[in-house]
């Protein structure tokens, strides 16, 4: 692909920390004289809202158009999934981990079982890597091109990329039904491997897909990309500084539009990463455009990373024979295991007292923790760019509330 | 792309994005492709065979209580995560589907409005009792109580799962032919066995012995390999 | 081992501050440091600053609620008049904690992750941490999730409230101890016939 933009990836820039200073925070201009603080407007945008992206409230304080202050307000969706994993064996907890980040079912599983195959020890065969690889690189597609999608749709045009995307979409998630079960709440990964292997003539039919989906990069380029009207309302605005992204821990395409370059599929090299070559887009100016763009060419490198995965993967076990899936009982201890997934950083934090049911398991929301900085995006702007702006940090209220 | 217009006209963007909405308009009359649209419930996409929805037991044979599967070992109702399987054990027992006595439930009820279709159910059962079904669509009036499943709904034959998920209940019948197989010859062998060590035993009783132990050779599996998980 | 390379330098650069190195049993080897609450803000500047841990991914709390254990130890007793070791039972109280957990990652250096740990004194009155919201801005709305589900206050947090439960809620949600409201003011899942028929299960599993 010929662009202007071409990504490149460059060394991370070395600044001198600040000693002692804390970190940053939003300078909020509200006045203190009654009279003009009556002028101004409080408004609450959401929880039911079409384009909150689920059930999300912003209380926005405004200025006329002008943003003042903005506190969101979540948990409508809180589903104390933590509190139920408590009671629930390591196995029933993945079905669970599917409904965090909803649209992202399979990288949901892995990071769970990332977690639970570092807390116990557990091996993954290759062929299962490659098929993590493969499903989570799907994931990573259509999770994206539903932002796409959404963002354009948010914006007021109404439901044409939106379809266009749900469209190459569909592919996907038809794809995991037939190796799944399920489009969505797939419950596919298990700790040391994957429940089903691949059945005949799904990676014919996924490399089928994959030779069509940069034509619909393409079309969808050639569709909005140049838009003036995508220019006038992105460019500049919510534009996030790359020193406030690593205090806040932005993570994802949000964090390396502001030019961060960390992504975890590099930075831990978890599973088999290290032997795909590709490269991780940045960007310069931190703004929705950027972070926009961000997410079109890491679908360019995700087919890449497809390509190549679906060539190379051997025949073999997917499942580690030592594991039992039921009463698995891993040693006490605690782990971290991260992964990058579509939204940004997703971890799970697991304590385990020996039993066969987790004593404290956290899910680190990317969704959530990319919130942080909302307001600081959003002051000084009109309403309208508060929607652009929400719709770049592509949350899904199942991950910021679990 | 680029950041700036830079020396595009003031409106190109826009048309050729219409360009291309365009093309998809007209390109859906002539390319099935850019149609996509399903005339639901006229007309339905073809199904998947490995869409799961709700799960239900399987029966050999043609006598749903006779050649129920499921043994009420209550391992899937401990794994299920929403814990909507409701199961009681039999105090009796009925001879399985080999012929050998087994529990069976007296009420196996799932909830499907709590059913969340992981299939754990399916992925934890040593019997092969417990099969994901496909149907999805069961309006009801009732809000509760008749999303309340009892074992006379939930209990299909084993042809009924050929039709819906073919290869892998091939897969399964397969398997357990196999079973049953090694389970036949591990008893024909423990009764050779036996016959063989009972005429060293009793020398000069006649060979009775040998008779009985013959015609027993169709004992079902022994009580340690229909318990084991597989 | 690095994490005590580590402990020494902070040692060395903040004098008198209580640390101590947990260890992690699991394969994972994750060991963490744990830091007494008046330290932990000056410990956690010198983490960001000078060690270059910038990157404070995770922000959690942990319940550990009392334990009680029991020991039979030998203790001498007169006994008859003669000095004798006698059997006891000795039930010692382990008083429990909060305690919040933080991840830290350093995005330069790519090390990681060290999780940094801070307990409470006691789980009733005693439950005050410094907030590292000013060294760590992620630890913001997550410091807020802790409040609300655990209950540990923290001090020097600029905006402290309730963040997934409603603004009237009392208690701790994720509390072991948690004992959840018998009037929902929602409509349960399972009604009528269901919900009679789960509760006669579920009575007749904990009596068999």
């Amino acid at each position: 692909m010929t662009t202007a933009w071409a990504p490149i990836t460059e060394p991370n820039a070395t600044e001198t920390p600040s000693l002692g200073q804390p970190a940053p925070r939003p300078a909020v201009p509200v006045t203190s004289d009654s009279a003009l603080a009556e002028q101004y407007l409080e408004i609450s945008m959401g929880p039911q809202h079409p384009s909150t992206h689920g059930v999300f409230r912003m209380n926005v304080v405004l200025d006329g158009e002008r943003v003042i202050q903005l506190k969101p307000v979540f948990g409508y969706l809180h589903r104390n999934h933590e509190k139920i994993a408590e009671t629930e064996s390591y196995l029933g907890n993945m079905p669970y981990t599917d409904r965090l980040d909803y649209i992202c079912s399979i990288t949901n599983n892995w990071a769970y079982a990332l977690a639970v195959e570092k807390l116990g020890g557990i091996e993954v065969p290759e062929r299962a890597e490659y098929i993590r690889v493969i499903t989570g690189e799907l994931t990573r597609l259509q999770n994206h091109a539903c932002l796409l999608g959404f963002l354009l749709q948010d914006m007021g045009a109404s439901g044409t990329p939106l379809m266009y995307a749900f469209r190459e979409r569909e592919k996907v998630l038809d794809l995991f039904e037939s190796l799944t079960g399920a489009r969505m709440m797939c419950n596919y990964l298990r700790f040391g491997g994957c429940r089903v292997d691949l059945p005949a003539g799904w990676l014919d039919r996924a490399k089928a897909f994959l030779a069509e989906f940069p034509r619909f990069l393409d079309e969808f380029e050639r569709l909005l990309v140049d838009n003036e009207i995508l220019m006038e309302r992105t460019q500049n605005v919510g534009v996030l500084s790359r020193e406030l992204a690593v205090s806040s821990a932005i993570s994802g395409p949000m964090a390396r539009a502001s030019g961060l370059n960390y992504d975890i599929r590099k930075a831990d090299t978890y599973s088999i990463y290290s032997r795909f070559s590709f490269r991780v887009p940045l960007g310069h100016h931190g703004d929705v455009y950027d972070r926009y763009m961000i997410r079109f060419l890491e679908m360019h490198e995700s087919v890449k990373i497809l390509e190549q995965a679906m060539r190379d993967i051997p025949a073999g076990p997917i499942q580690n024979p030592a594991v039992k899936a039921r009463l698995f009982r891993p040693k006490p201890g605690e782990a971290y295991g991260r992964i990058e997934s579509p939204k940004g950083e997703l971890g799970f934090y697991l304590i385990s007292d020996g039993s066969g049911i987790p004593y404290r398991y956290r899910v680190r929301p990317p969704s959530l923790i990319n919130l942080t900085v909302l307001e600081d995006l959003c002051l000084g702007r009109n309403v309208a760019d508060v929607i652009a702006i929400l719709g770049s940090v592509d949350i899904v209220m199942g991950e910021v509330d679990r | 792309m680029s950041r700036d217009r830079g020396s595009r006209l003031l409106g190109e963007g826009i048309i050729k994005g219409l360009a291309e909405t365009a093309r998809n308009f007209f390109g859906s009359y002539v390319s099935k492709q850019r149609l996509t649209t399903v005339q639901y419930p006229e007309e339905r996409i073809p199904q998947d065979e490995s869409f799961r929805n709700f799960p239900f037991l399987v029966y050999d044979g043609s006598d749903p209580e006779a050649g129920l599967r499921c043994v009420s070992c209550q391992i899937c109702e401990k794994e299920c995560p929403p814990k909507c399987i409701f199961i009681e054990k039999s105090k009796d027992k009925k001879p399985d589907a080999v012929g050998k006595p087994q529990f069976y439930p007296t009420v196996f009820d799932i909830d499907v409005s709590v059913c969340m279709s992981c299939q754990i159910c399916v992925e934890v059962c040593p019997f092969e009792a417990i099969k994901m079904d496909v149907k999805y669509d069961y309006p009801t009036e009732s809000r509760f109580a008749a999303l309340l499943f009892d074992k006379h709904q939930l209990t299909k034959s084993n042809d009924y799962y050929h039709q819906i998920h073919p290869t892998e209940a091939s897969a399964v019948d397969a398997a357990l032919a196999a079973e049953r197989e090694a389970a036949a010859t591990k008893a024909a062998a423990a009764a050779a066995k036996a016959a063989a060590a009972k005429p060293a035993a009793t020398a000069g009783a006649p060979g009775t012995a040998t008779a009985s132990a013959a015609t027993s050779t169709v004992t079902p599996p022994s009580d340690t390999t229909a318990g084991e998980p597989r | 081992m690095e994490l005590e390379i580590l402990k020494s330098e902070i040692e060395a650069a903040i004098p008198d501050c209580r640390l101590e190195i947990v260890p992690n049993p699991a394969p994972s080897a994750q060991h963490s440091l744990r830091v007494a609450p008046e330290h932990g803000l000056a410990v956690a500047f010198f983490l960001r600053d000078s060690c270059q841990f910038d990157f404070c991914t995770n922000v959690t709390g942990v319940d550990w609620p009392a334990k009680e254990l029991t020991e039979k130890i030998k203790v001498k007793q007169l006994v008859d008049g003669e000095e004798k070791e006698v059997d006891q039972v000795r039930k010692t109280t382990v008083p429990g904690s909060l305690e919040a957990v933080y991840h830290l990652y350093s995005v330069e250096r790519g090390l990681g992750p060290l999780p940094l740990r801070m307990r409470t004194t006691d789980r009733e009155s005693g439950v005050h941490l410094p907030s590292l919201t000013s060294v760590w801005r992620s630890a913001e709305f997550q410091e807020r999730e802790i409040y609300d589900l655990y209950g540990i206050v923290f001090d020097g947090h600029p905006d402290l409230r309730r963040i997934l439960m409603w603004d009237g809620f009392e208690d701790h949600p994720m509390r072991r101890d948690y004992v959840e409201p018998d009037d929902y003011e929602y409509e349960p899942t399972a009604h009528d016939e269901v919900l009679a028929r789960a509760k006669e299960h579920a009575a007749k599993a904990n009596t068999v």
